[in-house]
């Protein structure tokens, strides 16, 4: 990596945006470069001050009370599109690029790549929540119903690459209905299937999808509750209906679990 | 028939609720676009408005940067207006802006850099002075905290416009900034003997 390509790379570092190859690229060139090491120091210990600073502001009281009054007038009408707000896509992405920003060509090049990953991250998360709402249709639930562990396991076997972990929490009110192969992003993906009262809970398992978080990111996409984290070199997607509250308390009883199983073994 | 009356009633209302608990975050961006509080009122208060017009056409999940949107392109809108109208009042408060050269690159010899300053109110005028849209983008990243895809959104760029505008950004923050701290430093030193470097 060059210094001109780290300059502007670094912020992306300091703000968590990067994978964790790039993010690697990124602190070797900085390790053996003074320059660029001096630069990190001093855009980290800016980026903490105003981290910490109480810099955003409060709407006045007579602002919000005016506005709440404003919707509370307001006609449930349907109207018009804005559709232009909405996400931009892949293309209008890499189109700037050709508009030529401040960036030389090769930090453009490289920055594709992480464009890509944040992009690719979304699609993965609009992905696996049609895959699970594909999976509440009739008779789109199962492969395999068993609420016993040690069938759905073996189940897995030479269908994906991975060993997915299977657990039972039925203990914990998260009870295990089965498991099911699913496609996302074009590549085989394992998803076990759980139940809490009436909902349901479909976790994703695969070795790759989207970039890898060490704590779980929380997302919402139409309605539906999202958490994506990565643990023992897997992928793993949580989606349900049930509440953040509930679908974290999911997230922490599967965490938890595959600790124990990985310092068993 | 009923039931889909209620049914939208049901889903503006939960757009509203969502909508509102963003106004802290479409306030300060106002704040820092418009300068003044009495024109930032205004463009808060023409973002909702537009905001529960077009909430049909909404669709989760990121709802704050849509609205951010909003503000920008009423904001935006507003400077155009006046540019028609020749009306330059809006930079009353750049007075400040002249205290420190700040839209200079730091110097390769002063690159090692103090950040000792640590005064909400000097950060908030050090980023004041920003020029557009390096302003607006550090805005949206620090103060809004949004990720780099949703300020390409809110902005209406690519990332990796968003990307070299925040390294131009901190660059001419850390300038400021080190400007600001200097200027403190040599205040301090009236009294004891110089020992700046």
């Amino acid at each position: 990596m060059k210094c001109d390509e780290s300059e502007v790379m670094l912020h992306a570092l300091i703000d968590g945006e990067l994978d964790a190859g790039h993010a690697r690229d990124v602190e070797a060139h900085v390790a053996s470069c003074s320059g660029c090491g001096e630069k990190l120091a001093a855009f980290r210990t800016m980026h903490d001050i105003m981290s910490a600073a109480p810099l955003k502001e409060t709407a006045p009281a007579h602002l919000r009370d005016r506005i709440e009054g404003l919707m509370a007038a307001a006609p449930t009408s349907r109207v018009v599109s804005m559709r232009q707000f909405m996400r931009p896509t892949r293309r209008s992405f890499l189109g700037g690029f050709a508009l030529g920003s401040a960036l030389s060509a090769a930090v453009a090049a490289s920055l594709v790549f992480t464009v890509f990953r944040a992009d690719q991250e979304q699609t993965i998360a609009e992905e696996v929540v049609s895959a699970h709402i594909r999976s509440l249709q009739a008779g789109h639930l199962m492969d395999v119903e068993t609420s016993d562990q040690h069938t759905v396991k073996p189940w897995f076997n030479g269908r994906v690459d991975v060993a997915p972990p299977v657990v039972d929490l039925t203990a914990e009110g998260f009870t295990l209905l089965g498991g099911r192969l699913d496609y996302v992003d074009g590549e085989p993906v394992a998803a076990i299937v759980y139940q809490r009262r009436k909902h349901v809970i479909n976790l994703f398992v695969a070795q790759h999808l989207g970039a890898r978080h060490a704590h779980a990111i929380a997302d919402s996409i139409q309605g539906y509750n999202v958490r994506h984290w990565s643990q023992d070199g897997l992928d793993l997607w949580a989606v349900s209906d049930i509440v953040g509250d509930e679908l974290d308390e999911f997230v922490q009883k599967i965490t938890s679990a595959l600790r124990q199983s990985s310092r068993a073994s | 028939m009923a039931d889909d009356a209620v049914a939208e009633q049901e889903r503006m209302r939960s757009f509203q609720t969502a909508a509102m608990s963003h106004l802290d975050d479409v306030y300060t961006l106002a704040r820092y676009l418009m300068r003044n509080t009495h024109d930032a009122e205004d463009a808060v208060q023409e973002c909702y408005l537009r905001a529960l017009r077009h909430f049909d056409s909404y669709r989760g999940p990121a709802m704050k940067p849509w609205l951010l949107a909003i503000l920008r392109n009423v904001c935006n809108a507003e400077f155009a207006r006046r540019r028609k109208e020749e009306v330059t009042d809006y930079a009353q408060d750049e007075s400040l802006a002249e205290e420190m050269p700040m839209w200079q690159e730091p110097q390769a010899s002063a690159e090692k850099m103090m950040v000792r300053l640590q005064d909400t109110a000097t950060i908030k005028r050090l980023v004041a002075q920003l020029p557009e849209p390096f302003r607006e983008a550090i805005v949206l990243r620090e103060m809004n905290n949004l990720s780099y895809q949703e300020i390409a959104q809110a902005a209406g760029v690519p990332v990796g416009t968003v990307m070299s505008r925040l390294a131009r950004a901190r660059a001419m923050l850390r300038a400021a900034w080190n400007g600001a701290e200097n200027a403190t430093v040599r205040a301090g030193q009236t009294v004891a003997s110089g020992t700046a470097s």
